[in-house]
């Protein structure tokens, strides 16, 4: 039986759903790539998949997903590790690898400009299709090969977030720096994301599609070369309006279609995803 | 020499815990900015904002304080003198910045009108 790693995902992400965690669940983040300074609630459990689906010209269409469980360690400190998997039309489904990510808060409090500093390790493969940030010469055509896991890429990420929440708006920066860890360049990259939730004040009535509940936005990503061709000169860039709802005490749905700027680009990228909160999940488990 | 040095480091060892629990015990009251003391909420003690705010309370910071707001896990209890005698200003202050070195998040993600909604629901609670 082919092992199939979205189906695997969902059945995941549904059984955090329904395994009897009754409590209030609420989602955050804002964004598909970009990160704001908005740290996971100390104690809570985040669980996330993330997908996206491309149709590049010339070559199959696929489907990147990856299952995220982001944990807030501290107020100050969040702690997330990711699993990546993809399916390409009339290729294969695989498990693609995992990313271990840590995001500090140096500042105590609330500033103009809140910066955060991001740590991730990667170990994946080549066929990884999960487009989590663009980085360096990233572009349509590492996608017009046949799945192949041969390539190991232990490659190790470092960001700079900057974020700002004001009269409602959030709007962030990332510039982001890659390594390979073998002898490769570094590469780099950027994301800036704006978004603001429809409505300001909450009603006094429980409800689930009221204005408050959603958030629009959008996020333009790209990269920015490498260490010896730094630059836009073959590179891509997307340009993504994002909507999402949070349904108070339940799930958050997000989907964000992303347009390519250039011709390195995708033409297209559809991406979707589903997030659940676990409150003070270590508390329940030591009452269990 | 060397005695007094382990001496003075015992010392710091011993106060640490005492710090931390001053640190935890309301210590943010005295940070606040003036100017973020002295600010009014717009809402006052209008009664759809005080239902507005127990919804928010309840998706958002219950899990930690309690459905009654009466504390948990050794979360504060907010019906306290410290919460009774915080101006709104205040207690806009702690939303918005948190504690993050108590554990406390920042609420600055939810809109600055949602921060004082919970405010006059928390004012509501004396």
């Amino acid at each position: 039986m082919k092992f199939s790693f979205i189906r695997v995902l969902s059945i995941l992400a549904l059984g955090a759903l329904l395994s009897g965690f009754p409590l209030p669940g609420r989602a955050q983040e804002n964004y598909f790539v970009t990160y704001s300074h908005q740290m996971e609630e100390p104690g809570n459990l985040e669980l996330a998949t993330r997908t996206v689906s491309g149709f590049p010209n010339g070559a199959n269409s696929f489907m990147g997903s990856v299952l995220e469980l982001e944990y807030g360690v501290k107020a100050w400190w969040t702690s997330e590790l990711y699993l990546d998997g993809q399916s390409t039309s009339g290729e294969s489904t695989v498990f693609t690898g995992f990313r271990l990510e840590n995001r500090f808060r140096p500042l105590m409090r609330e500033h103009w400009i809140n910066p955060v500093l991001y740590f991730e390790f990667e170990n994946i493969n080549g066929a990884d299709k999960s487009m989590l940030e663009v980085v360096g010469h990233d572009g349509r055509a590492d996608f017009l090969e046949r799945n192949d896991r041969s390539q190991k890429k232990r490659e190790a990420e470092f960001k700079l977030i900057l974020s700002s929440n004001f009269k409602g708006w959030n709007v962030s920066e990332n510039i982001i720096a890659e390594k390979n860890l073998k002898a490769e360049p570094w590469e780099f990259g950027y994301a800036l994301g704006v978004s603001r939730p429809l409505s300001l004040v909450a009603s006094p009535n429980p409800c689930r599609l009221c204005r408050e509940n959603f958030l629009v936005g959008a996020e333009l990503y790209g990269g920015l070369g490498d260490r010896y061709s730094f630059g836009l000169h073959d590179t891509s860039h997307y340009l993504a309006p994002i909507a999402s709802l949070r349904i108070p005490n339940g799930p958050a749905f997000k989907i964000s279609p992303g347009f390519g700027l250039n011709s390195n680009s995708h033409g297209f990228l559809l991406r979707f995803g589903v997030s659940y909160e676990i409150d003070q999940i270590m508390s329940k488990l030591r009452r269990k | 020499m060397f005695r007094k040095q382990i001496l003075l480091v015992v010392i710091a060892l011993i106060s640490v815990p005492f710090l931390l629990a001053a640190a935890g015990d309301g210590a943010w009251v005295s940070k606040v900015p003036q100017k973020d003391r002295q600010k009014q909420s717009p809402f006052d003690s209008d009664p759809r904002a005080i239902a507005a705010g127990a919804k928010l309370f309840r998706q958002n910071c219950a899990s930690c304080h309690g459905d009654e707001a009466a504390g948990k896990d050794k979360r504060p209890n907010l019906h306290s003198e410290r919460i009774r005698s915080a101006t709104p200003g205040e207690l806009q202050w702690l939303l918005t910045n948190g504690s993050l070195k108590n554990g406390m998040p920042s609420w600055s993600r939810l809109p600055e009108p949602q921060r004082w909604q919970i405010v006059a629901f928390l004012k509501s609670l004396q």
